[in-house]
């Protein structure tokens, strides 16, 4: 009946201004979601599409991050690319540097005429995706925050407190040692290990990952995360995995599993983490904000974001902007935001929408959700804690990844690793500096 | 003996041999020398603005000892893969000639797995291994080994390479069952009277026949656990734990592709093609020298 309404109202107009009867410019999306996200955003897609008559958006799954990033880069070879790419952030700094290939999203809108706010966005969300005068050149779309997620059945079980502190990783300790005594066979586990163990370690102990402001400030950056507290965090970790308190189940979220299965008591991933383990988890969970090092002084500093961001790309025609633009701004507008994030645990990026959903009293329900946006917006971001902007990081994670899991099979100590992490990851970033010089 | 047809002239040669040529040209010495072209600059991915750097990416790959180690782990892999593949097949092929009721069911059965895609072998095999669900790994642990594949290079290599040869073994089989049906009968017979047992047989006849065929195999199984056991590898282990299953031609895929590094990865193309020509050279040199047409 809606639709048949709809229908009607667009004969109408269509009938009484014959000019409007021009072809709908049409844009094409790239996107790497599946599942319970890719629904999601099909149907932003389709609110977006039946909200007006004059533009539609095609949006098409490309796979995951790496190969959606693939996709985009052969597409604009061969001439081909989509309107708007989505980029995971580790793809940013090789966005950022493809001047000709994409196209500033400030610029986008300014030459579209269209409304846009910087300001209206969260700091920490906006610091990772705009260049050093301030500008943002992709529009955040997906953002994320490492969290604890507690099994509170499981801490039960070996006799602890459900309010058990567990903010830093001292006490953190202590609880696993309970766990293993009582026979518990995963006290922790995570996912994403560079990510949260140390890229966000970093940021939140206000130590820094990569030399020029984690890359901010220049290509020239060198890697610097074999500082001591660094290394003494990976060691900590490493002895848990040899006492079978650290369970490493692989690279990605692949602990996800063991920890919506009730395996496991303490699982340091993504807040995004939120829709899988509220749809699968048969115990009682919570949210708790990532443990930090008591000594460290500048801890908590705040975390930083993953996920991704949306990319303009270059070659297409102004119609085909005005398009962009204005889906974009659909896209960052309050309630499809709110929506957002009280669906997948992403964060609002914007603070209209964090406000909307606090007053819709979304947290209040479901308690916890505002943990990942407190813990990003706490405090301003430091230089160390606006977010990284390394080139090949996409490799340079893969050998993070490599010299972890020497720690977690015991083969080099943290040190070892981590120095040769450092070292191995160094050339990667001077040859991405002679590729963008 | 010789039994050669002899042209006359130049020309209809020329045609018959050219669309041979042709395909050769556009789809391998083209694209070859593209890599050889590219694996002298650095180019940015989106491929706005390249540096030339001359030996500049051959120099980087040469100092990186993890890129030769991967030779290391090539040799191993292959190596293994070659062998695990081609002696149970020979082993299935010799009791399935034997056969007398049933052949062809069980034959059919046993070049079933050749029809599954590397990418999902990898993942079958992925998943009976898994550490936490895996239904291998679960009886392992039920005999108190603890398997773990993700942090334990050993296993992880002795994963990919069952993963890989698993299919291959259909393949082979097939051939060594057609060249066990084409060995006379009169000279097992023969040897059979003379009061040769099994073994001896199989020993003095019948593997110096199958020779052209296990020479032919050994080629292109290697040319196969060079080249097509990318996707077993990229679902299985992703090359790790800390490299141990990195091959060449994985690492060219991971370089070029997730690394964005077209230069790097160009110049293992070229080493590889290079490492690949030799040793299919040394094949025909000196292997083929034992082998009995």
């Amino acid at each position: 009946m809606k639709n048949l309404v709809l229908g009607a109202v667009a004969l109408c107009s269509t009938a009484l201004t014959p000019t409007l009867a021009v072809a709908q410019a049409e844009i094409q999306f790239w996107h790497a979601f599946t599942g319970r996200l890719g629904d999601l955003v099909a149907e932003q897609v389709e609110t977006f599409n039946s909200s007006q008559s004059d533009y539609k958006v095609v949006a098409s799954h490309k796979g995951n991050y790496s190969e959606t990033l693939n996709a985009g880069i052969a597409a604009f070879r061969a001439g081909e690319q989509p309107n708007i790419l989505m980029v995971f952030e580790v793809g940013t700094a090789t966005m950022m540097s493809a001047k000709g290939a994409v196209k500033p999203v400030h610029q986008v809108m300014s030459e579209a005429g269209a409304t846009f706010d910087q300001d209206a966005f969260i700091g920490s969300v906006k610091g990772y995706y705009t260049s050093t005068d301030g500008q943002m050149l992709s529009l955040p779309f997906n953002s994320s925050t490492p969290v604890l997620w507690v099994n509170k059945d499981a801490l039960k079980e070996a006799g602890i407190a459900g309010d058990v502190d567990l903010s830093t990783w001292d006490k953190v300790g202590e609880v696993l040692d309970t766990l293993k005594a009582s026979g518990n066979e995963c006290p922790l586990t995570t996912a994403w290990q560079s990510w949260i163990h140390l890229e966000n370690f970093s940021a939140y102990h206000n130590t820094p990952f990569a030399t020029q402001d984690n890359g901010f400030a220049a290509l020239d950056t060198e890697l610097a995360f074999n500082s001591p507290l660094q290394v003494k965090h990976i060691q900590a970790m490493g002895d848990w995995a040899k006492e079978g308190k650290f369970f490493y189940a692989g690279r990605r979220n692949e602990g996800g599993a063991n920890f919506r299965a009730g395996e496991c008591a303490l699982f340091t991933e993504s807040s995004a983490g939120y829709a899988g383990i509220k749809n699968e988890a048969e115990f009682e969970f919570e949210v708790r904000p990532l443990p930090y090092w008591s000594e460290a002084s500048g801890a908590p500093q705040n975390t930083i974001i993953g996920g991704a961001s949306l990319w303009v790309m270059e070659g297409h025609d102004a119609e085909e902007y005005k398009a962009t633009a204005a889906f974009l701004n659909f896209l960052s507008s309050t309630d499809i935001q709110a929506k957002w994030h009280q669906d997948t645990g992403y964060l609002p990026i914007t603070s209209a929408a964090g406000d909307k959903t606090k007053a819709d009293g979304f947290y209040n329900d479901n308690p916890g959700t505002d943990i990942a946006v407190i813990q990003m917006t706490a405090k301003e971001p430091t230089a160390n804690s606006k977010g990284l902007r390394l080139g090949s990081f996409d490799q340079i994670r893969g050998i993070i990844d490599e010299e972890l899991e020497a720690v977690w099979s015991g083969d080099k100590t943290a040190q070892e690793a981590l120095d040769s992490a450092v070292e191995r990851g160094n050339p990667l970033l001077r040859r991405f500096e002679q590729a963008n010089r | 003996m010789e039994k050669r047809v002899r042209f006359n002239g130049w020309l209809l040669p020329l045609c018959l041999v050219f669309p041979q040529i042709l395909i050769s040209g556009i789809f391998f010495f083209y694209p070859a020398g593209q890599a050889i072209w590219q694996s002298m600059f650095i180019p940015d991915p989106f491929g706005l603005s390249s540096q030339f750097v001359g030996l500049g990416n051959f120099e980087f790959l040469l100092s990186d000892k993890y890129y030769l180690t991967a030779f290391g782990t090539t040799a191993l892999f292959s190596t293994l893969v070659t062998i695990v593949s081609m002696v149970p097949a020979l082993f299935l092929a010799v009791l399935a000639d034997r056969l007398i009721k049933g052949a062809s069911t069980y034959r059919t059965l046993l070049i079933w797995p050749y029809a599954v895609a590397p990418a999902i072998a990898g993942v079958l095999w992925l998943f009976m291994f898994n550490t936490r669900v895996g239904i291998v790994s679960w009886y392992l642990g039920q005999l108190g080994y603890d398997w773990n594949h993700v942090l334990n290079g050993e296993e992880a290599m002795g994963l990919v390479v069952v993963a890989s040869a698993w299919g291959r073994i259909s393949y082979n089989f097939l051939f060594f069952f057609a060249a066990l049906q084409a060995v006379p009968r009169s000279v097992i017979e023969a040897a059979a009277i003379d009061g040769a047992r099994f073994w001896r047989r199989f020993y003095t006849i019948v593997l110096p026949l199958l020779s052209p065929t296990t020479f032919f195999l050994l080629v292109v199984n290697i040319v196969y656990a060079f080249f097509e056991t990318f996707g077993v590898i990229h679902t299985i282990t992703s090359g790790g734990p800390q490299q141990s299953t990195t091959i060449l031609v994985y690492k060219v895929f991971s370089d070029g592709f997730v690394g964005q590094d077209l230069g790097s990865s160009a110049a293992q193309s070229v080493i590889l093609l290079f490492v690949v020509g030799m040793l299919t050279v040394l094949q025909f040199k000196f292997v083929e020298k034992k082998v009995h047409y």
